[in-house]
């Protein structure tokens, strides 16, 4: 798995290595998945995305995808500075094509889960996840 | 607005299977004034399955005043549906005459006039005589607690809630689900729930950490000779909407891919009839109706809501049996062969002046309290007011705890939470200690006070907001709107977050509050480790003995649109 988080991570801690990102990162969500997709038309079905509609915590919002045949699915935070989180790449001789980890989200917004399959179309998967400041539940 | 016509069709359409609700049987005594015990229990036994339902206690023991709520809006695709119906609406849809017993039970007008001919409603002793009389009929009836029993009074406070443990196991519940529960700490939930002799529920309490079940998910039963099963679901925004470090390492939300995995897994296991034991709040378990197949009835919970039929969504039947022991569900159904035949349903109220309480329970009440009775019943001052809480948007109880926070904390602006618990008080009546800890007892009570800005005000009217007006329930988190103290604004509830609200006018002068400006906000229950204050009862108490009677001028600061 290529983890653009980590990239996202560095851009934090040093200006230099602003320089050395890949363009993806930075640049905006539509463009990210244009150039995971290379424009294709993408499938409402065929991806499940798992996220909470409220998170308990938005500095470690578990996420989980599940996305069957695909070879490659790419997590975006639509809504965070740096909108790429990770991608996931899976081999021929994967069980089953799913994946979690947490995210941190800087506020509500959606996710975003891009599949790539086998075949080569695409499937898309989006959630809101809201980041709430809470109590006041009665 | 959705006609009384429209919502009959929908019941009616599942009738042709099922069968009808018993409403219909008080509405007409009633009418012949002849309310007696014997007619509120009149129940022609039906079927091979009781389920009983309580749900919403809040730790009150004794009978209660309770006025439903005025505005109770629905958004989106519920507007207008039941349970957001209230007052003549209400009334309307369920053919209801004004002034009776169950227009006093189940709506607002004339509250406090009807309250004085009808009396108090609720009280564990009387629940117990109802229970005593459907187990007469159905030895093995279901007995399933919907939670927020550990929470709530004076008595459950001081006794970290073993109050409510030793009454509601004299009454022997099958199973319960839980919230306010957590807010004991989880150390204390966890000793309580050892020495239960039946299940604490809740298939969407997880580990955080391991990401996995924490708590029993369900129990089946067998009952009639069909295997039921009965899936508890906590309130789902437990670590938002309360303080998580009270429960740390527990994780809750909707979870609806567990709740259709659980469902699979108990119809795997042979279940007949698949019940969920919910505190999700109506419009959130009408949506996990729609989602979730082979559920066949929600006991729903959390927001409050009495209503004297069932709603049903597709085949799943969702029962709302109010709060604070005003009413008990009995629902007898006939399951055969794996499949629902039909129903009957009644929504019993409990009227304490009817009902005769059960002596032993009534003893066990009285033992709970008799070490805190002279502090419960001392009288901290009176009320010209009814004071109650219920209401979207305000009540006269939290309009009481603002002006006490203004005064007693010289704050610009107070800010009471929403909570839909709470009984009220008739105008006149002495406010006692018991009272007083009726409307805010809990386990954060500190009274801050602060500096906010205009924009800080804002955003946190639009958040919670948000929690109440979002037109998808599962981002609901089923309180009501943060109570506001010195402060007008107006809402428009079809908006997006973000431009709700608008138009904040600082009362005292007059003045739109500047985003920039900072103002001095008091306010109680925060979520946030560490907030700093007296207690919220000791800043009532002091402002009620302060002013000896005191009277709420009618709150007319919130402008709602939109609905």
């Amino acid at each position: 798995m290529e983890l653009t988080r980590r990239g996202a991570i560095a851009l934090g801690a040093g200006v230099a290595a602003t320089l050395a990102l890949p363009i993806r990162a930075v640049a905006s969500v539509d463009d990210a998945i244009a150039a995971f997709t290379g424009g294709a038309d993408m499938a409402d079905a065929g991806i499940t995305l798992t996220s909470p509609e409220i998170a308990e915590n938005g500095n470690t919002v578990p996420v989980s995808v599940d996305a069957p045949g695909a070879v490659s699915v790419m997590l975006l935070a639509s809504g965070n500075p740096t909108p790429a989180v990770c991608t996931f790449n899976f081999g021929p001789l994967a069980a089953s094509q799913s994946a979690s980890t947490r995210i941190r989200l800087a506020g509500t917004q959606d996710v975003v889960a891009i599949a790539k399959m086998a075949d080569g179309s695409f499937a898309r998967a989006s959630n809101t996840v809201k980041v709430t400041i809470g109590g006041c539940g009665g | 607005m959705i006609s009384r016509r429209d919502f009959l069709q929908a019941t009616v359409a599942a009738s042709a299977i099922y069968g009808a609700s018993g409403v219909g049987n008080w509405s007409k005594l009633a009418a012949q004034q002849a309310l007696t015990q014997d007619d509120l229990l009149q129940f022609d036994t039906f079927g091979n399955i009781t389920l009983v339902h309580v749900t919403d206690i809040h730790g009150q023991l004794k009978p209660v005043y309770f006025r439903e709520p005025e505005i109770n809006l629905g958004v989106g695709a519920v507007n207008g549906l039941p349970p957001h119906v209230t007052g003549a609406d209400f009334l309307k849809m369920f053919n209801i005459a004004p002034g009776t017993p169950e227009a006093y039970a189940l709506t607002y007008p004339d509250f406090a006039a009807l309250a004085k001919s009808y009396g108090r409603m609720g009280g564990l002793d009387r629940v117990a005589t109802i229970l005593n009389a459907i187990r007469a009929d159905r030895p093995d009836a279901l007995l399933l607690d919907g939670g927020d029993t550990w929470h709530g009074s004076y008595t459950c406070l001081k006794t970290g809630a073993q109050d409510m443990v030793n009454v509601m196991n004299a009454l022997k519940p099958d199973a319960m689900t839980s919230h306010w529960e957590f807010t004991l700490g989880v150390d204390r939930v966890n000793e309580i729930v050892e020495g239960l002799d039946f299940p604490f529920l809740g298939a969407n309490i997880f580990d955080a950490e391991w990401d996995e079940p924490a708590y029993e998910p369900y129990k089946m039963f067998e009952r009639g000779g069909a295997k039921v099963a009965v899936i508890g679901q906590a309130f789902p925004y437990l670590p938002i909407a309360n303080p998580k470090y009270m429960f740390p390492g527990l994780s809750f939300g909707v979870r609806e891919e567990r709740m259709n995995e659980v469902v699979q897994e108990v119809r795997d296991a042979g279940a007949e009839l698949v019940v969920v034991l919910s505190h999700n709040g109506f419009d959130v378990d009408r949506k996990m109706a729609a989602q979730v197949p082979g559920i066949d009835v929600i006991l729903t919970g959390h927001t409050h809501d009495a209503l004297p039929e069932p709603v049903m969504v597709g085949g799943t039947m969702l029962i709302a049996s109010g709060s604070n022991g005003k009413f008990v569900t009995r629902l007898d159904l006939d399951v055969q062969n794996g499949q629902l035949m039909g129903f009957r349903h009644k929504l019993i109220p409990v009227f304490s002046d009817v009902i005769a309480p059960d002596k032993q329970v009534a003893a066990l009440i009285d033992e709970q309290r008799a070490p805190y009775e002279a502090e419960l019943s001392e009288v901290l001052g009176h009320t010209d007011s009814l004071l109650y809480r219920r209401g979207n948007f305000n009540g006269t109880w939290d309009d009481l705890i603002c002006n006490a926070l203004i005064d007693e904390r010289e704050a610009d602006i107070a800010m009471s939470p929403g909570f839909r618990w709470g009984p009220s008080l008739l105008p006149g009546d002495a406010i006692t200690r018991e009272d007083l800890f009726n409307a805010t007892s809990m386990s954060y009570p500190a009274a801050y006070r602060s500096e906010m800005t205009g924009e800080t005000i804002h955003v946190i009217l639009e958040d919670v907001a948000d929690n109440l007006f979002n037109p998808d329930p599962y981002y609901q988190q089923g309180g009501d709107m943060v109570r506001v103290g010195g402060m007008g604004y107006h809402i428009d509830v079809s908006k997006p977050q973000g431009s709700r609200i608008t138009n904040m006018t600082l009362l005292k002068t007059g003045e739109a509050i500047d985003r920039a400006k900072s103002y001095v906000v008091s306010g109680w229950a925060s979520v946030n480790e560490g907030t700093e204050g007296p207690a919220i009862w000791d800043v009532v108490e002091s402002y009620v003995k302060r002013m000896g009677t005191v009277s709420i001028d009618p709150n007319k600061s919130v402008k709602v649109t939109g609905a």
